[in-house]
């Protein structure tokens, strides 16, 4: 019987401990545990037997901490081979009766993944990968991925063992006291992420004792559509006499633990304090506890590397600002590589209340595979919320999809064959939640029974990859009513149709039923109201709009969904009757009307008065007199202010964001959305160095002062800066290195600049350098705050103009 | 004397934004960035301060070589620093990722919110590393010891490369979720590692 099989009808008992034991047989501080399964292979073996003998049926290998980040590939060889061999042989020594099982066992690399680290997500897979091989050449019968504390590493690891292996995926994660994972994820959030990837049971482990973990597990029981594992700490850690020891004992633990495999848990064994009486006692508690079968949830979500949103409560709202369709600036900024102001309106859009945000990035003229993928990166990297990958480039959708952390929503499928092959593929290998269009080769069809026998199809095609339905959300599309009187009529009819008849969820990309008529939020909202009346789940729309928000709002408090009409008064109370436009404001806007020149505003830091006093003067004067005459003395006085040590370094960024506020309003203004510029400015901190405080001050600074600054972020390898460089003919870079360690990473750049681009100028900064260290290391200028680099930059461009 | 490795969790406490005004490198005392401190703070999910892990080693000087216990080390400073001294504690402290995934948000965005999250994360750190080291050095008087100051590795001729064997040695990936990158940087990048000397308290 192998593994899967087994699991369908029985009780799957793990082992306990192996770190703590192999610290008391004398595991030397500071010793690789793995080397053990070569050196000491009686003391393993032992170990494991006497795990099988407890009753365990599988039996994890001495292979935590096995990868080649810790051991050279020949040595990882010889590790994972001796360490599997051991845990045969114990089986074949127990004479225990039970069915016997092997997991080659991946503990996480011990380096973090970017951002918060400097391991690249494929580096991470690649890593993982060589493990997985090696445990699938020498014969284990699963694989075990236990105490992650990231989602992202996670996702990795269980990336590797698919793609590297057809053996059945366990997954475990290691939760914190705040019952998430030390990255944010919780388990309504791993749930997704897991079945998503196809693993074969997942659950928690370590972390605490049974009682403490117990709202983690009960989680997992409510979301899953898995068998869920559950391997605790043997109770609290306490150091008596030297030792660390555990508060529970072995009689308790298993009785905390019965607990739980009355409710639902199918896969058991224990973490660090646990020794194979506490397997035995266990597997004692439990034996005649009757098997539950695992129910199928039929729970739609999707989730980001935090949480999960779950589709049905109520009407989820996503975000469709981020897409370059009929938006100008928004065009502008994907030309020019301008990621934050993206990313800006990703944030914006989750302050209005979006729960979701639609990532559209598809412009003939940029490369969507390489866009998409970095434009979702950084997005993740400042928000939270889940992501719905935007586009009909299959090439770009995989790399998205692959990078994503999380479950992301996918946009979109059709009952069209091509489109079908294309997609279905993708989401049962990365998971995801699929949007599915009711249209196909003959087109959209009129009626709602039509497009009804179109979703039909699509789902028993993706039922045939193994997609389950719960995993489809059906767009029954929204078509303009100047056209057809009828069209949101039956749209309406096919939502109700899907929802009652297939049992489906439904998403509306609601504006397209107003096309062609003036003042179309009004259609929109009443639209948009009458569509969740009749059981729409989801929304791609705008919530910058007010009347979209109204109709939302009101449609909570009016349905029920809205405790004490909580929502509803916190949202009523924002809106303003005067000025009918809904903007986000943050909290430190102050009441501005004395500051009623623009130049006054920026010097006081006032971001919000500085954009609205722009937006007024714009009506009489040109922008660029606006840039000269107020923004850049306002900026001078700052920045005087600032080296005479008047103001502090708080104030001058205050101030620099209120100009930069100013700045937004002027280019969206300008008739070409071109500003005038001085010269293209390349700045990034070096390879392995994350500190970005200091360039992001450096960035803003210059590009008030009109530098056309590109930005590469932190951790930027020698050769990408140079070719940056190169690829805008720059005649100046900037870069940043804050630490000892790091600053080689800055010599070897600058080195290969001077080879590869020596018209181009060399600015350095950041806190372990000085005037002496720059010249040791080649630059040709050591700036101690962003003023002086923005005066030495002025030098550099004035000489360029010569 | 070679102690297993034991973790200490802190909750919530106060933020002290004299200091946090100070690492932002300003003055307290503008209204305007009190407001924004008390608005960033507001955005920290994180209710605890953190959690330290450590471990107490035995250590002895030959040759003029450091042994304390998980690796030996010539430095000078840390000699002169530990003179006299009979054991220390090493230890490692993270506030966790929260505070990161602030910095990394609003770094995009808001320079400005961004170096007021890496000024919290400064005061909560040092807050942290205080509070457990006034906790230690209570208990060590308790039995006729005193403290010295914390001493991290960069301090003095103290090579930032120990930090390799402090992690492995604390095992601060499991205890605490503390890792370290290529270059020796921690993340949580809100983290410290330290060793504190221990000596015996003369008679008074």
């Amino acid at each position: 019987m192998n593994v899967r099989e087994f699991l369908k009808n029985n009780i799957v008992y793990l082992d306990g401990a192996m770190g703590t034991i192999l610290q008391e047989r004398g595991l030397g501080v500071g010793e690789l545990p793995e080397r053990w399964n070569v050196s000491h292979p009686d003391v393993i073996r032992e170990i494991h037997k006497a795990y099988f003998d407890a009753g365990s049926n599988i039996v994890c290998t001495n292979t935590f901490g096995a990868n080649v980040l810790k051991y050279s590939p020949d040595e990882l060889e010889s590790v994972v081979k001796a360490a599997l061999e051991n845990a045969f042989a114990a089986r074949e020594e127990s004479t225990s009766p039970q069915e016997k099982f092997v997991a080659l066992d991946i503990g996480p690399l011990g380096r973090m993944l970017a951002p918060y680290g400097d391991l690249d997500f494929e580096e991470a897979i690649a890593v993982f990968s060589e493990t997985v091989k090696l445990g699938a050449r020498y014969g284990a019968d699963l694989i075990f991925i236990e105490t992650f504390s990231d989602s992202y590493e996670t996702k990795a690891a269980v990336l590797a063992a698919k793609e590297n292996s057809d053996l059945p995926v366990f997954v475990s994660n290691a939760y914190g006291e705040d019952s998430k994972l030390m990255t944010g994820a919780s388990p309504a959030a791993m749930v997704a992420l897991l079945e998503g990837l196809g693993a074969d049971a997942i659950g928690a482990n370590c972390s605490r004792g049974p009682k403490a973990l117990e709202g983690v597990v009960c989680e997992y029981l409510k979301y899953s559509s898995l068998p869920v594992i559950f391997k605790p700490n043997a109770g609290l850690p306490r150091v008596e006499n030297l030792k660390t020891v555990y508060d529970l004992s072995a009689e308790d633990f298993s009785l905390e633990v019965e607990e739980l495999v009355k409710k639902g848990v199918r896969v058991v064994g224990g973490c660090c304090g646990t020794s194979p009486e506490y397997i035995a006692k266990t597997v004692k508690a439990c034996t005649d506890i009757k098997v539950q079968t695992v129910e199928k949830k039929n729970i739609t979500a999707v989730s980001s590397y935090t949480h999960a949103v779950v589709f049905g409560e109520k009407p989820i709202l996503i975000g469709e600002r981020i897409n370059p369709t009929g938006k100008k600036r928004f065009k502008e900024a994907l030309k020019s590589n301008d990621v934050n102001y993206i990313l800006k309106e990703g944030l914006d859009q989750q302050s209005a209340g979006a729960e979701i945000l639609d990532v559209n990035v598809g412009l003939p003229e940029i490369d969507e595979r390489k866009m998409l993928t970095s434009v979702m990166s950084e997005l993740q990297a400042v928000s939270d919320l889940p992501l719905q990958i935007d586009t009909s480039n299959g090439d770009a959708m995989e790399k998205a999809l692959r990078r994503y952390n999380g479950k992301a929503m996918i946009n979109s499928v059709n009952g069209t064959k091509e489109s079908m092959d294309r997609v279905f593929p993708l989401a049962k290998k990365y998971g995801g939640l699929i949007v599915a269009l009711t249209l196909d080769e003959k087109g959209i069809p009129a009626l709602a029974e039509e497009r009804l026998e179109i979703a039909k199809k699509i789902l028993s095609e993706a039922e045939s990859y193994g997609i389950d339905k719960k995993d489809i959300i059906f767009d029954p599309l929204a078509l303009t009513i100047s056209a057809d009187q009828n069209a949101a009529k039956e749209t309406l009819r096919a939502v109700k149709m899907i929802k009652e008849e297939l049992g489906c969820h439904t998403s509306l990309g609601v504006s397209n039923v107003s096309f062609g008529l003036p003042n179309r939020d009004f259609i929109n909202s009443t639209f948009f109201a009458l569509a969740m009346q009749n059981g729409l789940s989801a929304a791609i729309m705008n919530p910058y709009s007010l009347e979209m928000m109204k109709a939302y709002r009101s449609y909570l408090a009016l349905s029920g969904m809205d405790e004490n009409c909580g929502d509803y008064i916190t949202f009523a109370q924002s809106v303003s009757v005067e000025t009918p436009t809904l903007t986000t404001v943050s909290s430190q806007t102050k009441d501005a009307s004395s500051e009623n020149t623009l130049r006054a505003a920026i010097i006081k830091g006032l971001r919000d008065s500085a954009a609205s006093i722009s937006r007024e003067l714009l009506r009489e004067k040109d922008g660029l007199d606006i840039v000269n005459g107020e923004i850049i003395p306002a900026l001078d006085t700052v920045g005087e202010q600032y080296e005479k040590k008047t103001l502090y370094l708080p104030q001058l960024l205050m101030s620099a964001e209120a100009a930069k506020a100013a700045f937004e309003q002027i280019k969206a203004a300008m008739p070409s959305g071109k500003a005038a510029t001085k010269c293209p400015f390349v700045i990034a901190t070096v390879k392995g160095d994350i500190h970005d405080i200091g360039k992001n001050i450096v960035r803003l600074i210059l590009e008030n002062y009109a530098f056309d600054v590109c930005d590469l972020g932190r951790d930027v390898p020698p050769c990408e800066i140079v070719n940056k460089v190169l690829e805008l003919n720059a005649p100046l870079v900037g870069l940043s290195a804050l630490m000892t360690t790091t600053v080689p990473a800055m010599e070897e750049t600058i080195k290969l600049l001077r080879e590869k681009a020596p018209f181009c100028k060399i600015l350095v900064g950041g806190a372990v350098l000085n005037e002496e260290y720059a010249k040791l290391v080649g630059a040709d200028k050591y700036a101690r705050d962003a003023m002086e680099a923005l005066r030495y930059a002025d030098e550099v461009f004035e000489s360029v103009k010569k | 004397m070679l102690t297993a490795v034991s973790v200490r969790s802190y909750g919530a406490a106060e933020y002290n934004k004299k200091e946090i005004c100070r690492y932002a490198g300003a003055a307290l005392g503008n209204e305007d960035l009190e407001l924004l401190i008390d608005e960033c703070i507001g955005e920290i999910n994180e209710n605890t301060l953190g959690r330290v892990c450590c471990r107490e080693f035995d250590v002895a000087k030959k040759d003029g070589i450091l042994d304390l216990g998980f690796v030996k080390t010539s430095s000078s400073d840390l000699a002169k620093n530990l003179d006299g001294c009979e054991s220390i504690i090493l230890f490692g402290a993270t506030v966790g990722f929260d505070i990161d995934r602030l910095i990394s948000k609003y770094s995009r965005v808001s320079p400005l919110k961004a170096l007021v999250f890496e000024a919290i994360g400064a005061e909560r750190v040092e807050l942290l590393c205080d509070t457990f080291a006034r906790e230690i050095a209570k208990e060590k008087h308790a039995i006729g010891k005193a403290c010295r100051a914390r001493f991290s590795p960069g301090y003095g001729d103290l090579p930032l490369e120990i930090q390799r064997e402090i992690v492995s040695v604390l095992d601060c990936q499991r205890k605490i979720g503390l890792t370290l990158n290529s270059s020796l940087l921690m993340s949580p990048s809100k983290s410290v590692t330290a060793i504190i000397g221990v000596y015996p308290e003369k008679a008074r």
